[in-house]
Order: structure tokens, then C-alpha cells, then sequence
């Protein structure tokens, strides 16, 4: 193992970390405020990386496409919440599981039937579409760094919006004690749709940003869906502190793993047995740190007070 | 209907059906109604166990498919060794289930609710990912089976129908099993932890023991289910163990109502049904599936069999 593969395989955990604190962040403020598990959040992730293709392949501007993706899965997100989703946050948690899982099933499908099974894909701007030199002989793709780029600048934003605004205070007070912030007077319900569609629209963000360097196509959303949960559980629930650090300590855990399980199993066993248990191991490493994290910690490295 | 109590009309019905299905069948598709109803019988097995979790115990695990799971792969890889042997691989499949069961669940069952829902289906994840790495079984692409499993060297499974009336003597089994269980002492602590955790531990039950106790039964349950999906489709993959199996395994308890055992037969048959038969009309079944589901949750609580008594109370009052 190089050093400069090393280099560039942080680099990759460090994006694919961000991707999932994007998608991870939605998921535990609305798991968080309004105590509703949301399996469709991966849903949103995937259409919006179509609503970008779509909207690319109509005018040809990424940005435009990027905002015209956000408003539309913003549109979308609010629709749903309002025709379903209200009506499961006071259900228990089995209910809300199995209707959002009929919402994926529809979804899912729905895409396949309007865009067809096959993947598609969306150019990279070109304006970000070469490698850069980070040091001599260690190339890597600017497209990369720009989603490691806004991926932490949304971090930082959120991390003001929810310290430093009033929302983000009633999100916080929401979080806790749900029931004394409505009886104060606030508006709950209308403080769960402004989190829900922020959190849809930061679903659709991760999946736009992706959509260039992975293939479009129907079910993109499950797998990542599942390391969201993985993400929040190991955060605690409700923290947007915690699902960040967790974000990161996946993307790269999961990353490196993968490049490196082979070459270090090979220290301690014959080539052959290695190539076959490394993928294995590689595979099962995220589940294992989740595993032991919650063994100490069973409500997660930074449980949101009060629950 | 005096010679029998009420509650147990349906169980007993049920499984009259269920052994008269095969005559029936036999006067039209056979060998497609036979595998239809087999694959409903072995779900309905995992599903029981789901719902003695669930519906029992309140432990709603989202990763049961990663048990179907093992004991399919238990049967598959053995067989790819030449060993097909019942008296063999069959414990081996119950064991090693039982000790992922044990493992998962020693981690799992220190959280609750929505932590244990998205813990159990990481779990579930981990499962259909290492099976998926198993290159030297087929990896993503699945193994096929060189044949079915044979008891004391005499392939007894070989024949459709023969194989049907394995796989019903093993859900029968299995349901009079966990009726016994719930019946019992352990059955009642495991009910009580539902209720209120805190005082069944102030009243001085471990309940967390009693617990990965019921989890381990239910593990042992859905490798079996696996063990005899294997055998019934001679073919295992990734796809046996992935998080949809578990959601429908999820969806079939909720449909037969959840918390009766019974319920979970009526729901498995009756989402394989509905599979079947909307995938018949069209190939974009989900599409129609998808907002079914989401109906009946805003809509019918306490599942078919729910809805059934609500209707029969509405017209009875009525």
C-alpha cells in the first residue's frame, strides 16, 4: 500500500463521508424533532439526483439544473409530508416503517417506469471537470473536492442555523420537549414541515452532488439509506454534532477498509485465504465499529439530551 | 362449533387448508400451486417468528431476513461440499443461527425502539453484504443446489408434495412451538418486558436474559424458514437476506395482525398472494403495492384479520 493511494483513498473516505452526513443530517433532525422514522429519506436522495438529470438534459446549465432539482424535490417532500407522512407521526414506529417502505416500493418503481431501469448519468460541470495537483504525482479529481467543499460548508451553515437562529433554537427545544415548545405556543406542526422539507432538500443536495461521478439509477437510495441509519445511530439520534463525526468515521472506515483489508490481512495469512475473507471483513468493519459503539454507548456517541 | 373454542376455529382451519391445498392443487397448475403454497409456508414460518417478537415481546426487528438467510447458505454451502445430509445440516443451520442470534442480539436488545429497529437491520445489512463477498459461493450471482437435502442418505424430499408436507409439519411444529412458549412462564415474563420493562426488573426478572432468549428462538425460527427456502427453490443468494425481505417479513405479520401467531400464516399467504397475483396484471406491481400499503396503515389497523372482526362487530352491532 502506497502512500499516495492512502492519500487519495482519505480523500475519497472524506467525500463519501460527507454524502452521508448530507442525507444522515435530514434523517436525525426529522427523527430527532418529530420522532418519525422516514425510510423514503433515500428516496429523496435518488430523485434528486434524476429531478438533476431531468432538468440538465433541458437546459443544458448545471446550476440550473441544481436549483431547479432542489425546488422540485422540495415540492415533492412537502407533498408527501402532506398527504402521508402527516398522518404517521403520532402512529408508533412499526406503522411509520412499513408506509414509508410502501413509499419506497412506489417510488422506486415510479422512476423505472418514467425514466427506465437503465442508469443514466450527469456530466460534470466543466468548469470542474479536470484533476488537480495536490502534491508531485498525486492527481485528483476537482469534482471530489467540490463535494467535500459544499458537503462541510453545509455542515457549517447548519451548525449556525441550528446554534444561532430561532428556528434553530425551537429545532433544539423541539428535539427534547416537544410538548412544552407547542404549548408555549409554537406552531409544531409548522416547525416539523420547514425541518422536513430542509431535510428533503439536504437529501437532494447529497444526490445532485453525486450524480456525476455515480450512475444514476432506480434503488440508489436503499443502500445508502441504511449507512444513514448506521450514521445516526452511531451519532445519536437527534445530534447533528454526533451524525457529523459518525459521517466522517464511516466514509473513511468504509473507504479504507475496502482499499487496504486485503493488503493487511496479507501481514498475517497466505495471499489466497486474503483476497477471499478481505472483501468480507471490509464489508462487515462499519457494522462491527456501529456493533461496539453501541455496546458502550448504547444510545450513541452524543445522545441528545432528554431522550 | 361448541367441540372446539372460538379461538382456536381459525389456527385449526387454517391448517386444514393448508394440508388439503395439495388435492386440490393436484386438479389444476399442480406443481405451480404446490410451489406457491410451499413458499407461502416457509414464510409463514420467519413470519411467525417475526410476529413472537413483535407482537409479544415489542421488539420489532428489522434485519429477520438475515436468518432465512443463514440457514439457506448453511444448506447451499454444505450441499457445494457434497453434504446433504438433514441430520447434519439442519442443526448446523438451527446452531449457527442461534449463535448469530445470540451475538447480534447481545449488542441489539441493550437498545430500544428505533435504535433497535435501525441496529437489527444494519445487522441484517452486514449478513447480505458478507454474503455477497463469498466469492468462492457465488458471490452476488448465488448458488444453485446440486439437490435437495436427503434424511439418512433416502432423498425424501425430492418430490413437490412430499416437500410440501415437510414444510408443513415443520410450520405446525413451529407454531405449536411458539403457542407454548408464549403459554409459559417465559412466554408471560417475555409479554410483561412489552408491557413495562421497569417493573417486570423491579419485580426481579433479567429482562434483558429473557429477551435474547426469545430473539434466539425466533433466530433459530428463521433459519429454519431459510433452511427450507433453500431447499425448496435449490437455489440461495444475497437477495434472500437483503432489507426488503426483511420489510416484507415486517409487512406479512402487520398483515395477518399482529400479536396472534395465526395471523402471521394468513398474512404471508396473503402478501405472496397479492405478489403473485398483481404481479400477473402487470410488471409494475409496486406501483400498485406501494400506496396498498400505505392505505392500509392510515386505514386499517390490527391487520386483515383485524379488519375482518371490525367488519363482522360493524354488521353484528349493525
Amino acid at each position: 500500500m502506497s502512500f499516495t493511494l492512502l492519500i487519495v483513498q482519505t480523500l475519497n473516505g472524506l467525500q463519501f463521508g460527507v454524502l452521508l452526513f448530507l442525507i444522515a443530517a435530514g434523517l436525525t433532525l426529522v427523527f430527532g424533532v418529530m420522532d418519525f422514522i422516514n425510510l423514503a429519506h433515500g428516496v429523496q436522495y435518488m430523485l434528486g439526483a434524476y429531478l438533476a438529470v431531468m432538468f440538465y438534459a433541458l437546459t443544458g446549465n448545471f446550476l440550473i439544473a441544481l436549483v431547479a432539482a432542489l425546488g422540485a424535490a422540495l415540492l415533492l417532500g412537502l407533498l408527501l409530508e402532506f398527504t402521508v407522512f402527516r398522518h404517521l407521526y403520532d402512529r408508533d414506529h412499526l406503522e411509520q416503517v412499513i408506509a414509508t417502505f410502501g413509499i419506497i416500493l412506489f417510488l422506486n418503481q415510479g422512476v423505472k417506469v418514467v425514466w427506465g431501469a437503465a442508469p443514466l448519468s450527469l456530466p460534470i460541470p466543466d468548469m470542474f471537470a479536470g484533476t488537480v495537483v495536490l502534491s508531485p504525482g498525486i492527481l485528483y479529481p476537482v469534482w471530489r473536492l467540490m463535494i467535500i467543499g459544499s458537503g462541510l460548508a453545509v455542515a457549517l451553515i447548519l451548525y449556525l442555523l441550528v446554534t444561532r437562529t430561532r428556528v434553530g433554537m425551537l429545532v433544539r427545544a423541539g428535539a427534547t420537549h416537544a410538548n412544552i415548545v407547542s404549548a408555549l405556543g409554537v406552531d409544531i406542526r409548522r416547525l416539523f414541515m420547514i425541518v422536513f422539507g430542509f431535510g428533503t432538500m439536504l437529501a437532494a443536495f447529497a444526490g445532485v452532488m453525486i450524480a456525476p461521478i455515480l450512475s444514476v439509477e432506480p434503488g440508489m437510495g436503499d443502500s445508502v439509506l441504511i449507512l444513514a441509519f448506521v450514521v445516526i445511530v452511531i451519532g445519536g439520534i437527534g445530534s447533528m454534532r454526533g451524525a457529523f463525526i459518525a459521517a466522517l468515521l464511516i466514509g473513511l472506515v468504509d473507504t479504507l477498509g475496502r482499499s487496504f483489508a486485503i493488503d493487511i490481512l496479507r501481514l498475517v495469512m497466505p495471499p489466497s485465504p486474503a483476497r477471499t475473507v478481505g472483501p468480507a471483513i471490509a464489508s462487515m468493519l462499519i457494522y462491527v465499529l456501529m456493533a461496539l459503539v453501541l455496546y458502550f454507548r448504547p444510545a450513541g456517541l452524543f445522545p441528545a439530551k432528554g431522550r | 362449533m361448541n367441540f372446539v373454542r372460538r379461538t382456536e376455529a381459525l389456527p385449526i382451519a387454517i391448517f386444514l387448508v393448508l394440508a388439503l391445498a395439495p388435492v386440490a392443487a393436484s386438479f389444476g397448475a399442480e406443481t405451480y400451486l404446490l410451489n406457491l403454497f410451499t413458499r407461502v409456508m416457509i414464510y409463514g414460518i420467519a413470519a411467525l417468528a417475526l410476529d413472537f417478537l413483535c407482537g409479544y415481546g415489542g421488539l420489532v426487528s428489522f434485519g429477520h431476513a438475515a436468518f432465512v438467510g443463514i440457514g439457506a447458505y448453511t444448506a447451499a454451502i454444505f450441499g457445494a461440499h457434497g453434504v446433504s445430509e438433514i441430520a447434519i445440516t439442519l442443526p448446523v443451520a438451527l446452531i449457527v443461527s442461534a449463535l448469530f442470534a445470540y451475538l447480534t442480539g447481545t449488542v441489539c436488545l441493550r437498545t430500544k425502539s428505533v435504535y433497535f429497529i435501525m441496529i437489527t437491520l444494519a445487522f441484517g445489512q452486514m449478513i447480505y453484504f458478507v454474503a455477497g463477498s463469498l466469492s468462492p459461493y457465488g458471490g452476488d450471482d448465488g448458488l444453485t443446489l446440486k439437490l435437495r437435502s436427503t434424511l439418512f442418505g433416502f432423498p425424501i424430499l425430492q418430490n413437490d408434495r412430499a416437500l410440501y408436507y415437510a414444510v408443513l409439519l415443520f410450520l405446525l411444529g413451529s407454531y405449536l412451538l411458539l403457542r407454548a412458549v408464549v403459554a409459559s412462564r417465559f412466554g408471560r415474563v417475555f409479554r410483561g418486558s412489552k408491557e413495562n420493562p421497569t417493573r417486570m426488573a423491579t419485580i426481579g426478572f433479567h429482562v434483558f436474559s429473557y429477551q435474547r432468549v426469545a430473539y434466539v428462538i425466533a433466530g433459530c425460527l428463521g433459519g429454519l424458514s431459510g433452511f427450507l427456502l433453500a431447499n425448496a427453490t435449490e437455489f440461495v443468494s444475497p437477495s434472500y437476506m437483503s432489507w426488503q425481505r426483511s420489510g416484507e417479513l415486517i409487512i406479512m405479520v402487520l398483515f395477518g395482525g399482529i400479536g396472534t401467531l395465526h395471523g402471521a400464516i394468513v398474512g404471508a399467504a396473503a402478501f405472496l398472494l397479492l405478489e403473485d397475483m398483481l404481479g400477473g396484471i402487470t410488471e409494475n406491481w409496486k406501483l400498485i403495492f406501494g400506496p396498498m400499503l400505505v392505505l392500509i396503515v392510515l386505514f386499517a389497523r390490527g391487520g386483515l384479520l383485524g379488519l375482518a372482526t371490525s367488519i363482522k362487530e360493524r354488521l353484528s352491532r349493525g
